[in-house]
Parts: C-alpha cells; structure tokens; sequence
C-alpha cells in the first residue's frame, strides 16, 4: 500500500543526499592511508564527533520506526529504553571503562578480552559479534526495503541493492572515518526531518499536557504502574526493567557492543574518549521527544474517531511500525516528505555502515589476523578490511532475503543482544574489576551465558518451558521476557565465570597492569579542576535522568 | 596536488553545506506551494511548516557552513 507520494522536491531532496554521501566516500579516501585511519579513523575525533556518531550508531531507522511503534504499543514505559535503559551505562563506560579500552591501544573489545585472558576468549566473541553484526545488518537491509515498499511503492530488490551498493562505496573507501561522517550527517537529519513530526502532532493536540491527558494512565506514567505489570502497558515490574533493562542489556550493549564503543576508539586523547560517551548521554536523553511523543500522538489520534487517523493493518495485525510514516503522511507537504524520507534513508543506511565497519575491524584483527594470517602486514589488513566491507555487505544482502522469506527472524532481532551482549557484561565487569578473574573461567563462563541465552530463547519460543518461568509473572510480555532472559543469561555467565575462577590459575598480576582496576595506576588529574573532569558531566548528566525520571513518574 | 597539503575539511562544514542545500530545497518546496497549492492537502498545512521549518534548516545551516569554511 503506497502512503506516501512524493513530488520532485522530494526527489532532489533524496538525490542530494546520495550524492553527498557517495562524494564523501571519494573525499575521505584521499584521508585513508594507514590500518588506523581505516578502522579507527586516524584516532584524532574531538569528543563532539565521537560523541555524536556513538549516538548516532545506535539511532538508526530501525529503532526509530520500532520504538515509535512501540511507544504505540507499550506507552510511555519505552521512555525506559533512552533513560534508565542507556544513560547510567554510558556513563560507566566514560567514568570506568573507557580508561581500559582506551589506555590498551586496543583496536576492538576482542582484542581487550585477548590481552586481559587468552586468545580463545577473543575469536570466541569475536566470532559472535561478527555473526550478530551480519545478522542485525542484513535485517536492517531487510527492514528499510520492507518500509520503502510498504509506505513508498520502491521496488524491493531495487532499493535494497541501491542502498547496499551505495553503503559499499563509502565504507569501502574509507572505512570508519566515513562510517562516522555519515553518522552525524544522519544524526542531524533525523532531528530535522522527524522532530517536526512530534512538534505537529502536538500543535493538532493543544499541547504536550492534552496528549499526556487523553491516554489511559497505564499508558502515560514511567514508574507509578510498575508494582503490578497487569497495570502498566509493557506488563512488567519494575524488577524487569532495573534489572533486565537498565542492568544487563543496557550495560551489555552500551559498554560492551564494539558498533558503538568503536567511536569512542577514534577520539583524539583519553579525556575526549571519555567524554564521548558522556556527551552523547545528554543527546540520548533527548531522543524521546521524537520517538515517544510522536508515539502518544499516533495513539491519542487513533483513539479518536474524528481524526480519520489509522496505523496500517498486514493480514488483520495491526503495523505498529507504521505508526512515523503515517504521521509523517499526515503533517508533511512536499519538500517536507522528501527530508522525512531522506531522515529514514541516512538511518537505515548509516546504521548498516555502522555494522559493516565494527564487522570489518573485528573480522581484520580478531579473526583474520588472529587465527588465519599472524604475521599479515599493516598494508595487508587495510586491503582486508576492504575486502571485509564488501564480503560483509554481501553477507548481508543474503541475510536480507533470507528475512525476506522467513519473515519471524525479525522476532530475534532483540534476543539476538540478550545472547552476545549480556553474558559479555559480566565477562568484561569482572575482568576489568577482579584480578583474580582467570582466562579459563572467562572462556567458560561466556560460553555457559550465551548458550544458556540461546537454550531459554529456544525454550520459551517452542513451549519447552513457560515464559512466566522465566520472567516469574505470569503475566509477561515478550518484552518482559527479554528483560528477564538477559538477566539470566548474564547471571550464568557471572556465576559460572566466578566459580571455575576460584579452581583455575589466574594470570599474573604484572600482565594484568592497565588492564585492571587496583592493577592500573590512576590518571593524575589533581591538577584539573573537577569542574572539567568526565566525572563532573556524567553528574550533571545523571541529575538531568533523575529530574526526567521524577518529572514523568 | 599532494595530500599532505591537503587539509581535510571539518565535518561541520560539511554538514552545514548539506543543510543549507536540503533546508534551501524544502523552503522553495514551501514557496512553491504558496504559490500554487496542491489538490491534497496535508493536515495543518495552514501553518506552512514547510516554510519555517525549511527556513530554520537553512539558518541552522548556514551558521555551520559560515562559521566552519576554513576550519579543518
């Protein structure tokens, strides 16, 4: 069913960003001439770039049009998601862990789990999140055909191949630095071609109070519902979401996840990859004011009869997804569409560029140069990484018609995190945080989480098991089930890794120096004020969390 | 020209260029559309968003490109 009509502005509007980003692509090149400027970006981003684009990473079309949706769904209890499900993670990672990462020359999160345990525990996660990245970017691929079929009319496999091909282009030329440039290109059409959305819909409503007052309180409260998950949208406690969102999956993936921690590799110094994280906080924080409002607006005007606003049906099931293209058919005019698609293009493709360059430096260093050519040269790897870009935007385009003819996969989008990302936390928790931790443990333990994640999926998809059981309600939703499979996968790895810690010979401690706290000696930062210290953003940053958390409660 | 004299240019100016260009495009979509109003309307299309809104982009971008030209 075609939505949306566009006119030629919209097309120009659409042309000059394909132009723009193949032309970077070219630019850029004439910048690559080393490994480090094609899989770190030279190292020379200020916090500001870096920050924007280990924002930018994870803000991809996807996750626009998924949450929009699911804001439909669930309500306000997605806000959870952008606050207490990112911000005290990204923080951690700035205060905590970025002195780790950073201060180890690492290219990869692999290559930190090679130096602080053993090689095996490397290719085992790099392995992983090699498979994951493919996967996730070949749904991405997937995902943007579908909703340019759907809501444009595109051909399928033209718009797929187009993007894919155009993507190929710029990443391969120059790998990471380009894959940034565009991110926070898209970054700012994401704010200027959807944030008007949410300001319209609030304009039609009266204001942001009427919206909040014409949907039930199930719907428009953060926490006051979360006693009883019969009582809320998203029918969980507010043990699932402190535990298996704002704990394991959040900090799984934001401290963890090589996509977005990759960014904060390519700043200039310690403090600016510090900050990065921090910095891209107060932006994050920021991102409910499109995806949430626009999301209460979808619903308040549903609800309403004489609006003549309806999400699309597939098959008698509500499209939650369509909920942003059908605003946006609603409130844009000429010129508008085009920025409005154009916004979902820069999403859907940056986000793919982000996959393909993370899965080219893992595929480089921690599986090529690691396990099949030891000795390959620096000249060698940026040919491989090239090589890697296209191999893995072929992978990917596999991927996506696979999805096309399996169309459930997109329901192990999300459980495909709970597997690589949650177990990894506790890998990296420990290891960064308890000398004694050994390689043995760490290899073991990673492996007992992501296949105890694996199993639970498996067993809750097929009836094997009840996902009450699991999420121990019983009522649950699928969400609710995820949160609860992350924590539990995450405590496996945890445990498991402890105890054959306790029965194994640890490493010692002087290959342990910077790369363990106690081990590592601290940055001498006496002489610098506190008020320009990492430490001092990531407060304010924190006490803007609890005022929104306070303020929506 | 050798590359080592080249100086790449900063990544805001070249998101202010991309800006000015798009934001340009969605006001004279504006214009156009005062000028000659189309058959469907979309809601709200009184407030002319296409206008402002295209205008805000082009002054957001504009700020970038200026202030960013000879910075590297």
């Amino acid at each position: 069913m075609v939505t949306i009509n566009l006119g030629v502005i919209d097309w120009l509007v659409i042309a000059t960003y394909f132009a723009f980003v193949i032309g970077l692509g070219f630019y850029l090149k004439r910048f690559t001439k080393s490994e480090e400027d094609f899989f770190l970006a030279g190292r020379k981003n200020s916090s500001w770039v870096a920050g924007l684009a280990f924002l930018s990473a994870n803000l991809g079309a996807l996750e626009l049009l998924g949450m929009t949706g699911n804001t439909f769904k669930y309500g306000m209890y997605v806000a959870h998601f952008y606050w207490i499900g990112a911000i005290p993670a990204m923080l951690f990672l700035g205060v905590y862990m970025m002195p780790f990462y950073y201060s180890s020359r690492i290219k990869s999160v692999p290559g930190y789990l090679k130096l602080r345990f053993d090689e095996r525990t490397r290719v085992l996660n790099g392995i992983a999140f090699a498979v994951m990245t493919l996967l996730v970017s070949g749904i991405n691929l997937y995902a943007m055909a579908l909703v340019l079929h759907t809501f444009l009319g595109w051909h399928w496999d033209a718009s797929m191949w187009a993007s894919a091909a155009t993507v190929a282009v710029y990443v391969t030329m120059s790998g990471l630095m380009s894959a940034i440039f565009t991110e926070i290109i898209q970054f700012f059409l994401i704010w200027f071609g959807l944030f008007l959305v949410s300001i319209m819909g609030v304009i039609e409503i009266g204001s942001v109070k009427e919206v909040f007052a014409r949907i039930p309180e199930a719907y428009n409260t953060l926490w006051s519902t979360s006693a009883d998950p019969s009582q809320n949208g998203m029918l969980i406690t507010w043990g699932g979401i402190v535990l298996g969102l704002g704990f394991v999956l959040s900090f799984g993936y934001w401290t963890t996840d090589f996509l977005v921690v990759q960014r904060a590799f390519s700043a200039k110094d310690l403090r600016s990859a510090r900050m990065t994280p921090i910095l891209a906080s107060f932006f994050k924080m920021a991102v409910p004011f499109i995806v949430i409002i626009a999301g209460l607006v979808a619903l308040v005007l549903a609800k309403d009869p004489n609006s003549g606003f309806a999400l699309l049906q597939d098959g008698g099931q509500i499209n939650y997804d369509s909920a942003l293209p059908m605003l946006i058919a609603r409130y844009y005019p000429q010129g508008l569409v085009g920025l409005g698609v154009t916004a979902l293009l820069a999403g859907f493709m940056a986000g793919q560029a982000g996959n393909i360059s993370a899965f080219n430096t893992v595929w480089t260093y921690d599986i090529y140069k690691s396990v099949i050519n030891k000795n390959a040269s620096d000249t060698h790897l940026l040919w491989m990484g090239r090589v890697a870009t296209i191999g893995g935007i072929l992978l990917s385009i596999v991927t996506a018609y696979w999805a096309k003819s399996f169309p459930s996969i997109m329901d192990y989008m999300q459980a495909i995190f709970s597997w690589v990302n949650a177990p990894l936390f506790a890998t990296m928790l420990l290891g960064m945080f308890v000398w004694w931790i050994t390689p043995a443990g760490a290899f073991w333990g990673l492996l007992a989480g992501m296949g105890s994640s694996v199993v639970m999926f498996l067993a809750s998809k097929f009836n094997w098991v009840s996902s009450s059981a699991i999420a121990m309600s019983p009522q649950a939703s699928d969400m609710a089930v995820n949160f609860w499979r992350a924590w539990w996968a995450w405590a496996i790895c945890f445990g498991t890794t402890v105890l054959i810690s306790l029965s194994t010979k640890p490493k010692p401690q002087e290959e342990l120096r910077g790369l363990v706290i106690g081990l590592t000696p601290e940055a001498d930062t006496a002489n610098v004020p506190f008020t320009k210290r990492p430490e001092f953003f990531a407060l304010i940053s924190l006490i803007v969390l609890v005022l929104l958390n306070v303020y929506f409660w | 020209m050798s590359t080592e004299t080249v100086k790449m240019k900063s990544i805001w100016y070249v998101v202010g260029l991309l800006l000015l260009i798009i934001g340009g495009l969605v006001l004279l979509g504006g214009i156009l559309n005062l000028i000659s109003p189309p058959e469907h309307k979309t809601v709200l299309a009184n407030l002319r968003p296409d206008l402002w809104w295209g205008g805000i982009i082009v002054v957001f971008g504009g700020i970038l490109f200026f202030s960013h030209r000879n910075s590297h």
